[in-house]
């Protein structure tokens, strides 16, 4: 069959002017048990795909998709933290050969190395054998760089208290509650926790919001006098009436911010 | 009816071809799980463009609500994920689908390396996929920013950052994704949204087709 340059073709058509039978090989031509893809093959493709998918969606629901709070850029406390896949070049920039004056080579040099080898890599390693005992150079590197990325990945992750940052950085509604400043709490709360969680309940460097919290009434006392996460014990300096009376608020706070 | 239909569209511009090309080709044995079970490795590449669809169909959905502008994303999100119906489904396909789609990218990634899959005449179309896997880090790059809240701001700071001390090019590379020297505001979500939305898809869209072409021109690699 001629191929490549010189072709000649029908018009300006992409039909050869040398026809050639256009008929495919039988089936029966290929070795092995083949299978048609359409539609037998194509049926279980489908199958497969909607078992997976049954599983996306349960992932989906198990685990709603996360919001934070509104982007404040003058919040000085907050740790920036990136999708988990970039975690590996995060993790990197932090040790000393890949920071300060050596940053380009951390940045640029090391992942530019990595990921141009995995693009050239058909030219890199270009034996005729497909086997990886065949090959052992080109799986050795592979497996030490995927060793490297999952090794980056989790200690950057494992460093991380997740749930005290999705605390930190609760989403507020838009068109926050009104605060009632009369009330007899308020009193407690400005003497005992505004300095953390601001005027109006919305949080701050130091506290999350308070507005839109899932605790119980106990739960809320408990924290004042405990602490919880980062929140030290003791915060709260009063009498068990005036806890009471805080409690009130809060919780008042929260009724309202939930209609 | 529809044989009619079709036979008067095959009469003037023969599809028959294209059909074969999509469809009427044999699956050979050494890649049917059915007959060897390892070979579910062979679906990997497969549920990844599953899951690249979900994301073109479930972010299409989002665009209804979303609105790129700094005193409106975040609310726009806020309120598609408390109030719209089926809101809180919709963008969480979005958001675990573009880790999955990560996750099974490199499963198909390593499934091609290590079968030396990637070898003659096949150096191109391993070529093109790789495009594909840095298309999706951009995408998931900048798709992070679009929901205006802490964690997409500052670690769109970080990556404006490190874009900036890229030698040469850094500053203008900087002014190009942010859109102002200083400031990470309005006009760098407008552009990190073209930029999700629209450039990157664009090449995504380019890249899967070459991807898919080159498979059908070139046949799936024979047994190891």
């Amino acid at each position: 069959m001629h191929r490549g340059k010189g072709m000649k073709f029908v018009g300006d058509s992409r039909v050869s002017a040398s026809r050639t039978s256009q008929i495919p090989k039988d089936y029966s031509e290929y070795p092995g048990r083949t299978e048609a893809f359409w539609p037998n093959f194509l049926l279980k493709e489908w199958l497969a795909g909607a078992v997976f998918l049954v599983g996306f969606l349960i992932l989906t629901l198990a685990h709603p998709s996360p919001l934070g709070g509104l982007a404040d850029p003058t919040n000085a406390a907050f740790i920036p933290l990136p999708d988990w896949y970039f975690l590996f070049l995060y993790e990197l920039l932090k040790y000393e050969f890949a920071s300060g004056q050596y940053v380009l080579l951390g940045m640029l040099g090391i992942p530019g190395l990595a990921f141009g080898a995995l693009l050239l890599a058909p030219f890199l390693d270009n034996g005729p054998g497909r086997r990886p005992h065949q090959r052992p150079i080109a799986v050795i590197m592979m497996m030490l760089a995927l060793t490297a990325t999952i090794w980056l990945t989790y200690t950057s992750a494992s460093h991380v208290d997740w749930e005290a940052r999705a605390a930190m950085d609760q989403p507020v509604p838009p068109a926050s509650v009104e605060i009632d400043t009369s009330h007899e709490g308020y009193a407690v709360y400005e003497a005992n926790c505004m300095s953390c969680h601001g005027e109006s309940l919305e949080g701050g460097a130091a506290g999350p919001t308070l507005v839109g919290i899932e605790y119980s009434a106990e739960e809320i006392a408990q924290i004042a006098q405990e602490g919880i996460n980062t929140m030290p014990a003791d915060m709260f300096k009063g009498t068990p009436e005036e806890l009471e009376l805080l409690v009130q608020f809060i919780t008042s706070v929260n009724e309202q911010a939930a209609e | 009816m529809l044989q009619k239909i079709y036979d008067w569209i095959d009469e003037r511009v023969d599809i028959t071809p294209i059909w074969r090309d999509i469809a009427d080709h044999e699956v050979p044995e050494h890649v049917n799980p059915a007959h060897h079970f390892s070979a579910f490795v062979y679906c990997f590449g497969g549920l990844t463009f599953f899951v690249v669809v979900i994301q073109i169909l479930s972010g299409m959905f989002l665009t209804m609500y979303y609105v790129p502008d700094i005193e409106n994303a975040w609310k726009s999100v806020y309120y598609l994920q408390t109030e719209v119906a089926h809101g809180q489904i919709v963008r969480g396909m979005h958001h675990w689908g573009a880790s999955i789609v990560i996750v099974m990218l490199l499963l198909h990634t390593l499934r091609v390396f290590f079968q030396g899959a990637y070898k003659k005449p096949r150096e191109l179309n391993w070529m093109v996929g790789v495009l594909i896997f840095f298309v999706m880090l951009g995408l998931g790059f900048t798709g992070y920013l679009l929901p205006w809240d802490n964690k997409a701001f500052f670690a769109t700071q970080v990556g404006l950052q490190m874009a900036e001390q890229v030698p040469i090019i850094g500053d203008e590379l900087k002014i190009l994704l942010a859109g102002d020297e200083e400031i990470v505001g309005a006009q760098t979500l407008t552009r990190f949204f073209a930029i999700h939305v629209f450039f990157l898809p664009a090449a995504l869209f380019a890249l899967l087709a070459a991807h898919f072409i080159l498979i059908r021109r070139q046949g799936i690699s024979g047994p190891l």
